[in-house]
């Protein structure tokens, strides 16, 4: 009995360490897409944050100074996607891939020319970490309560509040909004920019939270499996963390049935074990989720009838 | 006229004292393999190396780190056509690169650390890995307090089910009823460089009973190195001396000695005697070893030196034959 609550107990943790990052960026992509900008460039925002995030906390020493840096970083990154596609009407997909490519060098060249590590910073210890907050042993910090308290806030935010309203309306059908004499621009920069304060959240724990440090590349692709919760969950808050919970329990399942022996089959083999997440997910998208509509103005600039 | 002799007569003698005279030019370069140059770990050794000779001789070495495996070849074809000679390709995955590469240049001497290229003008120089990994697994065995033990490997391959193999060998010599948990970070070349899901694996190592874990999968081990040290438990580091990373929750390394074979490789090309062929450096040439300094020397009890020095010295005089995964894909003889 208590071996088999400690199982759960371990494998819950390991999933909401795994799905913090996800949880946060998928949260902040709902925001962007809700006021039709769609988000490709969460990986890179993220990645920024992680990179400014280490890089100031083990300049400063302080972890906060490293959250704040994360913010802003990402914040930067998400205001250059906002005039690109808000202000100059460019086409979405190409300034979030842009994004993602700038990132991913420009970490690395900053990291290399300051710190002279091959693009990775300084290991970080002690204050410059974000510790954790009741269970040492389960790394719960404050940004894994944060991502938790993120869901229920987005899914108010969205459904109850006049700008929630808003947002979903520039979302469907900015004309009618611009008819109304709101700011189609505004509103949707204000989606990006909170777009921009969930990833870098997401990326301040990945550097200074989960891991100890800033390493090349070191988002493997979140951004991307955050976006496809956000699909997953039908561009709705709580279904969305729920496809992100199944990433993360996957993945933490994954990591402890590498190596277990099954009863009359042997070992599982790792390539199998790995593949499971991504069977899953195929599995799931084909059977099970329906069909997804994405908010009807995503992707699509707003101009102003002459 | 007399100039022009005196000048004939120099190069003449120069050219026939060319290969006497012990010191000559060269133009020395690394290919890094994808973990990186600063990975703590396997490059950093190749790179401590060449740093070495580039501060002994004062003769400069272009380096490259690709960013993924497509550039090896790129990178071997640029320096070689830059006339860079001789070309340290590190890790095994740069075999086949090299392997084309070399034969386009038949007169640009080659160095493969961790992988057999069959040419003239190729210098493979691989590791008896089992033996290191034989000693520290004595070492973990010695010093675990549950009896279970971690392993977290970089990409599932033969190389790194070498380590492991060896590793399981050295713990069930010293503790037959110890206990193994070994994880493969991933099937990509990706997982060498993956600290955090490396951090994942090693706590969910943890939070079975493993209390020593050994981490032989280059950056990766960075995160599983600090989670050891996050949850107060030993941690054995890879290729290079990585005990200072965390002094006091570092129970070892297992050194590879991949600085020397670079070092090696740089100034026997300087000094003439470069040679192909393959080199297969063990305990016994000094290739592998264990690390013992400051940073972990209140870990390792007398009785736990004594007894990781005798396994030492049998394995170096064949008394203890470890086996090698590699030879038949297998980790039973």
């Amino acid at each position: 009995m208590d071996e088999a609550f400690s199982f759960v107990f371990l494998m819950l943790a390991s999933t909401l360490r795994v799905a913090t990052p996800l949880v946060l960026c998928a949260m902040g992509g709902l925001f962007s897409e809700k006021g039709g900008i769609v988000d490709v460039g969460l990986e890179g925002k993220m990645l920024m944050a992680a990179f400014f995030a280490a890089a100031t906390a083990s300049v400063t020493g302080s972890a906060w100074a490293g959250v704040a840096a994360a913010i802003i970083a990402a914040e930067a990154l998400a205001l250059l996607h906002g005039l690109a596609c808000i202000t100059y009407r460019g086409n979405q997909v190409v300034s979030g891939v842009a994004i993602n490519i700038l990132a991913a060098g420009l970490t690395v060249v900053l990291g290399a020319a300051w710190f002279a590590r091959g693009g990775q910073t300084p290991p970080l210890v002690g204050d410059q970490r974000l510790a954790p907050l009741f269970l040492p042993g389960a790394g719960d910090n404050i940004l894994v309560y944060a991502a938790l308290l993120s869901v229920p806030l987005t899914w108010w935010i969205i459904a109850r509040t006049r700008f929630g309203l808003r947002l979903r309306a520039v979302g469907e059908m900015p004309l009618a909004v611009d008819a109304a004499g709101l700011s189609v621009a505004w509103l949707r920069y204000r989606a990006v920019l909170l777009c921009g304060l969930l990833a870098g959240l997401a990326g301040a724990y990945l550097s200074i939270g989960q891991n100890a440090g800033f390493s090349r590349d070191m988002t493997a692709g979140q951004g991307f499996i955050a976006l496809a919760a956000i699909i997953f969950g039908k561009w709705r808050p709580l279904p969305a963390l729920g496809a992100c919970l199944i990433f993360g329990l996957l993945d933490a399942m994954a990591i402890r049935l590498q190596g277990v022996r099954v009863p009359g089959l042997g070992e599982v083999p790792v390539q199998l074990i790995q593949a499971m997440p991504y069977l899953l997910t195929m599995f799931l998208l084909a059977g099970f989720i329906g069909r997804a509509v994405a908010p009807k103005a995503a992707g699509v600039p707003y101009e102003k009838e002459h | 006229m007399n100039r022009w002799l005196g000048s004939a007569v120099a190069l003449i003698a120069m050219s026939v004292l060319a290969p006497v005279m012990a010191q000559t030019t060269i133009k020395p370069a690394v290919v890094y393999s994808t973990g990186g140059k600063f990975d703590k770990s396997f490059n950093e050794g190749v790179s401590a190396g060449a740093e070495k000779f580039k501060k002994e001789t004062n003769i400069a070495v272009a380096e490259f780190e690709p960013n993924n495996e497509t550039q090896f070849e790129q990178a071997l074809r640029r320096f070689a056509q830059r006339g860079q000679d001789p070309i340290v390709a590190v890790g095994f995955s740069q075999a086949v690169a090299l392997e084309k590469v070399a034969k386009e240049f038949p007169n640009v001497r080659f160095t493969i650390i961790d992988s057999v290229v069959k040419l003239p003008n190729v210098q493979s120089v691989v590791f008896k890995e089992q033996e290191g990994s034989f000693l520290v697994g004595v070492l973990a065995a010695l010093a675990s307090k549950s009896g279970k033990i971690g392993f977290v490997g970089g990409m599932d391959i033969p190389l790194v089910r070498r380590f492991q193999c060896g590793f399981e060998q050295g713990i069930k010599y010293a503790n037959p009823n110890a206990e193994l948990i070994s994880n493969m970070t991933g099937t990509t070349p990706a997982a060498w460089n993956d600290p955090g899901r490396g951090a994942e694996l090693a706590k969910g190592q943890f939070d079975r009973g493993v209390d020593v874990v050994y981490a032989a999968a280059g950056s990766t081990g960075i995160g599983i190195l600090q989670a050891a040290k996050d949850r107060g438990n030993l941690g054995i580091g890879v290729d290079s001396n990585q005990n200072h990373l965390h002094p006091g929750t570092m129970l070892t390394s297992m050194l590879k000695r991949v600085d020397l074979a670079t070092y090696n490789s740089f100034k026997a090309a300087q000094t003439g005697q470069w040679k192909g062929g393959v080199q297969v450096l063990g305990l016994k040439e000094g290739g592998v070893d264990w690390a013992l300094d400051k940073d972990n020397e209140k870990l390792v009890t007398p009785a736990m030196k004594a007894k990781v020095e005798a396994a030492k010295a049998d394995i170096v005089s064949g008394k203890i034959v470890v086996h090698d995964y590699m030879s038949n894909n297998s980790c039973k003889p």
